[in-house]
């Protein structure tokens, strides 16, 4: 079963204050599918101008939807959770046309995924409790959580969709009031998003601006009046974010780059059975998402002593991957986001080469027949090296595997650790002790344990090292969205006796 | 001898931004969606220090490099060149509808002997 491009009008808007506007400066930039290069629409170039708008909106809004009550914010959060359930065959049709993404994947991963982590932060905020502490007889510590007021969000073009729905849920559950700048590679989710949910927020809670990052990401980050920015994206950016926040003393999250290890014990290999069926196609989640994944294991580390019966196999999943057109079902990898994205990755295939990385499959452009030709597909690519090469050390952000072997615990851990980058991890073993002692050593935030790429609300996701901070689909996000209101409240009738 | 040079095309485009934002240099990125590629910010944009390189200057903008970063990078010459695109990051090219993007080479012996790369 094929779907076909899904259509749009000309041209869209910005959505601020409870309604779509046009930008003020009237200018638009074409936005196209990586597809086959074929227009999509035109959507706002934003400017300062429009940030500023959109800023004063959120903070004319803020104090009422700051006392709003939590079942009043949890039943919007679920509203919009139904939306986009009654809605997700189309979400999954824009979002494979905007991203290149295959249909497969936005059917079954993206879209119902997003739907949960709405419904994930609407139950939490009405599970969860402040605290009050005794810490004397007369005296009582109340905590209590309030919204900090303003967020300016950023987001990739990687899961637009999934991404707006890991950053929106949880500042808006904690009472805050958010302008959001979806990427400008993928605007079109998160303005479907908003034509179908623009009545269930009172206006100014919710505002999205579109643009480039130098003209509407940079007012957003740096505008004096907002009071957090949580950003996905790249290191340089990253730290740009950081100095302008550190103008205001804002607090900030950050959700940077990877460049994950994949670890494979020789257990593994010890029956040839179920388990070493996904530890295979563990290996091969190198490709998912076109290997357009801050996590993606990119680094595959296996022990020597299996190193060629396991790489037989690994080698021969990787060539039964399906690559056709994105809106076909059957289809596994599909474009690439753009056209630099596809450059750039070419040029990380040749320097690896250089580097005397040898391919041990596919290795260039993939051309697709007929209209497919004028899209950025890239063949799934398995270089072997060694670990101080610049493609075991630089996250390529394409579906290109690094391989590189280990002899025993200790030199699995330095190779694995040998990184500037802590996102994520994988440890494959069927050692009981490996299990647990592996993980532990590991310096990532999320190491995924005989399994990968899962992404369940109720796990935290965050880095260590320079892939940032912070911890996001767990209800622990909620609190980098507030302040801790301590009530210091005394019960003695009695002075203190100083004056 | 330089460690970074940069392609025809790609000295005309870092003209068009400084025509219109004053002095510039470049930062290379890692990491992440928009990352591995070389920033353009307005000179006094990003704070830099001991940790940031200075690899050379290429169409007049010094291209700079973190530390931690450069040491795998040190054995690779760099190419700045543009590529027709678009990204989410704060890159000052964006707007004009082309990324920059390096192209990189393995320094010969004789290069490494002569920069004195260690």
């Amino acid at each position: 079963m094929s779907y076909k491009k899904p259509s749009f009008k000309e041209k869209y808007g910005n959505f601020i204050n409870g309604k779509f506007v046009a930008p003020v400066n009237g200018e638009y930039f074409v936005n196209t599918s990586p597809i086959d290069s074929s227009v999509i629409a035109s959507y706002p170039r934003s400017t300062s101008e429009d940030i500023d708008i959109a800023v004063a909106a959120a903070n004319a809004a803020k104090d009422a939807w700051g006392n709003t009550s939590v079942t009043e914010r949890a039943t919007l959060l679920n509203k919009v959770a139904d939306i986009i359930q009654e809605n997700l065959e189309e979400f999954a049709l824009i979002e494979t046309c905007d991203n290149g993404k295959p249909i497969r994947e936005t059917l079954n991963a993206d879209i119902p995924l997003a739907v949960d982590h709405w419904r994930y932060f609407a139950a939490a905020i009405r599970a969860e409790e402040g605290s009050a502490s005794e810490l004397d007889q007369n005296t009582l510590s109340l905590i209590i959580k309030e919204p900090l007021g303003v967020i300016g969000q950023i987001i990739p073009w990687n899961f637009p969709l999934l991404m707006l729905s890991w950053k929106l849920p949880p500042a808006l559950a904690a009472g805050n009031c958010v302008v959001l700048k979806p990427a400008e590679q993928t605007p079109s989710s998160a303005t479907f998003l908003l034509e179908k949910i623009a009545e269930v927020f009172p206006p100014g809670v919710l505002n999205i601006v579109h643009g480039f990052g130098p003209e509407a990401g940079k007012p957003l980050a740096s505008h004096a009046d907002i009071d957090k920015v949580a950003f996905t994206g790249e290191t340089t950016t990253g730290q740009l974010i950081m100095q302008y926040a550190s103008k205001n003393l804002n607090p900030v999250t950050m959700e940077l780059g990877g460049k994950s290890p994949n670890v494979f014990f020789n257990s593994v290999m010890d029956e040839d059975d179920a388990f070493l069926d996904k530890a295979i196609e563990g290996a091969v989640l190198f490709a998912f998402n076109q290997g357009e994944v801050c996590t993606a294991p990119s680094r595959l580390l296996v022990q020597e002593d299996i190193y060629d019966a396991f790489m037989e196999r690994v080698i021969a999943r990787t060539k039964a991957i399906v690559q056709q057109s994105p809106y076909d079902v059957n289809t596994q990898v599909g474009a690439q986001a753009s056209k630099d994205q596809h450059e750039k990755i070419l040029s990380y295939i040749e320097i690896g080469k250089e580097e005397g990385a040898k391919v041990l499959v596919g290795g260039g452009s993939c051309e697709l027949d007929g209209e497919l030709g004028k899209g950025f597909y890239i063949q799934p690519t398995i270089l072997e090296g060694h670990n101080k090469m610049r493609v075991f050390q630089e996250e390529i952000f394409g579906p290109v595997l690094c391989v590189t072997k280990f002899k025993d615990e200790a030199e699995a851990l330095e190779i694995a650790n040998d990184t500037l980058y802590g996102l994520g991890a994988g440890v494959w073993t069927r050692d009981a002790h490996q299990l647990y002692q592996i993980p532990r050593a590991i310096k990532a935030g999320r190491v995924w344990v005989n399994c990968y790429h899962a992404y369940p609300a109720h796990a935290p996701f965050g880095g260590y090292k320079k892939s940032g901070f912070g911890r996001e689909n767990h209800l622990m996000m909620m609190n980098y969205y507030r302040q801790s209101k301590n009530m210091l409240i005394s019960y003695d009738k009695n002075k203190l006796g100083f004056f | 001898m330089n460690k970074v040079d940069i392609t025809p095309e790609a000295v005309e485009l870092v003209k068009q931004i400084a025509n219109k934002n004053g002095a510039l240099i470049f930062h290379q990125s890692g990491g992440c969606c928009d990352g591995s590629a070389p920033m353009l910010f307005a000179e006094g944009d990003m704070y830099l220090d001991e940790s940031d390189i200075l690899l050379g200057e290429v169409g007049g903008v010094p291209f700079y490099m973190n530390k931690d970063q450069y040491a795998y990078w040190k054995f690779t010459h760099l190419t700045v060149d543009i590529v027709e695109g678009r990204g989410a990051s704060f890159s000052l090219e964006i707007p004009y509808g082309f990324r920059f993007l390096v192209r990189s080479r393995l320094f010969t012996d004789e290069e490494i002997k002569e920069l004195d790369i260690k």
